[in-house]
């Protein structure tokens, strides 16, 4: 015990030794020599969700190299600095403090994750460094409530994608009363009470919410406690492992009910791991590369291409929400950047209200945000989407 | 129809809960020591079956021997580096270790095997059939069978013949037992082998209905563990009924009562059950001679 003790005692007289040094040493430091405008970027880069992390990356990366070919911002050329959140909010927040204290970045970026980007939140309103957000679509993270809200978005919101998943239920499906299976987490309950909202306007009923978890094999007890209630469409929110799990359990019980989702299959191996009935599931994007016709679209794959020789097709580019979002989030913030005239935090935010239009990839923006208006994107730029041979593409 | 689906949902899944927990059975019945990577070692098994089966386009037969036999040669290494230092010298180092050694293998797989999940084809599990009206994969009835058959096996291998009585008088007296010429170490890390490729036949069987991926032995070891304890982890018969209660009890919980009860449902009733039978359900208490 008392070894315990001692080793506990030399431990905390180290960390606070340290913590004081590198206190007095960072404020001993010149004001950093700032050659290049740092980015940062917290997103998953391992697990699961790695994949989401990938193309956060390859946008940004696409963006940044444009953005040097033509000058820099500023002057200086941009540089841009990961950090693998491991899809955990603890050290999705650890990182933020690092390259927001340490790395003096101008804009921070964010992962797929919602309750990642939840947890790095207040801290950014706190410090008063831009936060964009390229994908994860938790209402809360834009709607935060701070007075001077440093946190904005270039992606779906899932209050208005819920409003677009009702739209879509009801005037394709013809449903009146859909039931409702969630991922059993941060994402599900934002999405939950998006949809109950959604449905409370238009006056309609629902079959019941049932939650899932990442583990379930089989989520046929689930389905059919919301086939007995007499769902007539199911609203799905998860992500790409359960989504399969849930097809896989519709194909076992023979239910052929019309699925309506969020985007969250969207990623990885779908087709492969959602057996026959993957297909059907019908998922909201904010942009595919598949069916797409713009010259903008077209350069960027070639881009993508030429700058990751991995990338051979456009199956090889999936889901693409998370590359265009990320570039078109970039771009966005090089001109608040620009518009700021520095790095600092509140001119920046200033700078991103000053935007006047950006021909993006997604769409020509105008006037993107507003103190009011901190996501760039409304239900008018949603598409619906399906999987066909491991391609997301457009439903006509 | 909800009761009869929530019945094979729950016989399946109670059933891999099962072949787990009878890993973390026969270790602690012949060495009073458990494998807490037993999950991980799942995981092993559906990752080599993937890869040899699905990667390499092997015969499934032949990828199946080969997953399996990695497997029971993970158990011995975890036996012979993670347990047998701690145990020897009186330690229960090993709990950490064996905790450890499944955390390095889930990351060292994630590396090599790659972050995505996969989708483990089986002929079993393609085409739904129709079970008292309600549609299920083969697959979903053969695991149950597996793990009682498993069970049987390990039971009547400990109770009826000389090799398995051999290895429980390796854990009552392993000094008598060496002086009766029982080389204690072969039977300790044997009964490692057997458990991690159990593990692997558990991996092997929930693959094609769930999906490959480095991280998907995590829950499914905690559970496993869960009802090791709760059947009584001295008693193969214990654990597999345990097993098989608790894939029901989840099952039915979320069938009648809704999935947000599930979790809750469940670990209250192995408290419960642990609180009125504290050497679980067909465990007995272990007798201490002074």
């Amino acid at each position: 015990m008392s070894v315990f003790k001692t080793a506990l005692k030399i431990t905390r007289r180290t960390l606070l030794a340290t913590g004081t040094a590198s206190f007095i040493a960072l404020g001993a430091l010149p004001a950093q020599a700032a050659d290049t405008i740092k980015i940062g970027l917290i997103a998953s880069l391992s697990g699961p969700s790695a994949k989401s992390g990938e193309a956060i990356t390859r946008g940004l990366t696409i963006a940044i190299d444009e953005i040097n070919a033509d000058g820099g911002i500023l002057g200086k050329q941009v540089e841009l600095l990961s950090r693998d959140d491991e899809n955990n909010p603890g050290k999705g927040l650890v990182a933020a403090r690092e390259l927001i204290q340490r790395e003096k970045v101008a804009v921070l970026f964010g992962g797929l994750q919602t309750p990642v980007s939840l947890a790095i939140v207040p801290f950014v309103n706190q410090i008063e460094v831009p936060f964009m957000g390229p994908w994860a679509a938790g209402t809360p993270i834009t709607k935060n409530g701070a007075e001077k809200n440093y946190v904005f978005r270039v992606s779906a919101v899932d209050e208005l994608v819920d409003i677009a998943l009702v739209e879509r239920a009801v005037s394709v499906h013809g449903s009146k009363k859909p039931g409702m299976i969630l991922i059993n987490n941060p994402w599900g309950e934002s999405n939950e009470k998006g949809l109950m909202a959604a449905l409370k306007a238009k006056g309609m009923p629902n079959a019941g919410v049932e939650k899932i978890e990442g583990s379930d094999i089989d989520v046929v007890p689930q389905l059919t406690r919301l086939q007995q209630a007499g769902a007539d469409t199911l609203f799905m929110v998860a992500n790409v492992g359960p989504s399969a799990q849930v097809m896989k359990s519709l194909e076992r019980m023979g239910w052929d009910v019309p699925v309506v989702s969020h985007w969250g299959p969207a990623g990885g191996r779908f087709s492969e791991l959602g057996g026959p009935r993957a297909k059907d599931v019908e998922m909201i994007q904010t942009f595919t590369f598949s069916g797409n016709e713009s010259a903008k679209a077209k350069t960027m794959m070639e881009k993508l291409m030429a700058r990751f020789p991995e990338i051979k097709s456009e199956a090889d580019v999936t889901p693409a929400v998370g590359i265009a979002n990320a570039y078109d989030a970039m771009h966005l913030s090089a001109l608040a950047i620009k518009n700021a005239g520095s790095t600092e935090g509140p001119k920046v935010r200033e700078g991103f209200y000053a935007i006047d239009s950006y021909d993006g990839l997604i769409k020509s923006y105008k006037m993107p945000f507003t103190a009011d208006k901190h996501d760039a994107l409304g239900p008018e730029d949603y598409l619906f989407t399906q999987f066909i041979d491991g391609k997301i593409v457009p439903i006509q | 129809m909800l009761i009869t689906s929530a019945i094979i949902t729950g016989l399946g899944l109670g059933a891999m809960y099962g072949l787990l927990a009878l890993g973390f059975h026969i270790t602690y019945a012949v060495s009073n020591t458990v494998n807490f990577s037993q999950g991980s070692s799942m995981m092993l098994g559906a990752v080599l079956g993937y890869t040899f089966g699905v990667t390499l386009g092997w015969p499934m037969p032949l990828a199946i021997v080969a997953a399996l036999s990695l497997c029971g040669v993970f158990g011995l290494a975890v036996e012979r580096f993670l347990v047998r230092p701690f145990a020897d010298r009186g330690s229960n180092g090993w709990l950490m270790a064996t905790v450890a050694g499944g955390i390095v293998l889930d990351n060292v797989v994630l590396f090599t095997f790659g972050k995505e999940p996969r989708s483990l084809p089986s002929p079993w599990a393609s085409d739904a059939i129709s079970v008292f009206g309600v549609g299920a994969y083969p697959l979903q009835l053969v695991i149950p069978v597996v793990g009682i058959v498993a069970a049987a096996a390990l039971s009547f291998l400990l109770r009826n013949t000389s090799y398995g009585k051999g290895m429980l008088a390796v854990v009552q007296q392993p000094e008598a037992a060496k002086l009766m010429g029982i080389d204690t170490r072969m039977v300790i890390a044997g009964a490692f082998a057997v458990s991690t490729i159990l593990a692997g036949v558990a991996g092997l069987l929930i693959a094609p209905l769930f999906n490959v991926s480095a991280n998907m032995g995590l829950v499914f070891g905690i559970k496993a563990f869960a009802t090791a304890i709760l059947g009584g982890i001295g008693s193969a018969w214990g654990v597999v009924v345990a097993g098989l209660l608790y894939g029901l009890v989840e099952a039915l919980t979320t069938a009648f009562l809704g999935s947000s009860y599930t979790q809750i449902i469940s670990f209250s009733l192995i408290i419960l059950a642990l609180l009125f039978m504290p050497n679980g359900l067909l465990g007995s208490a272990a007798i201490k001679k002074v």
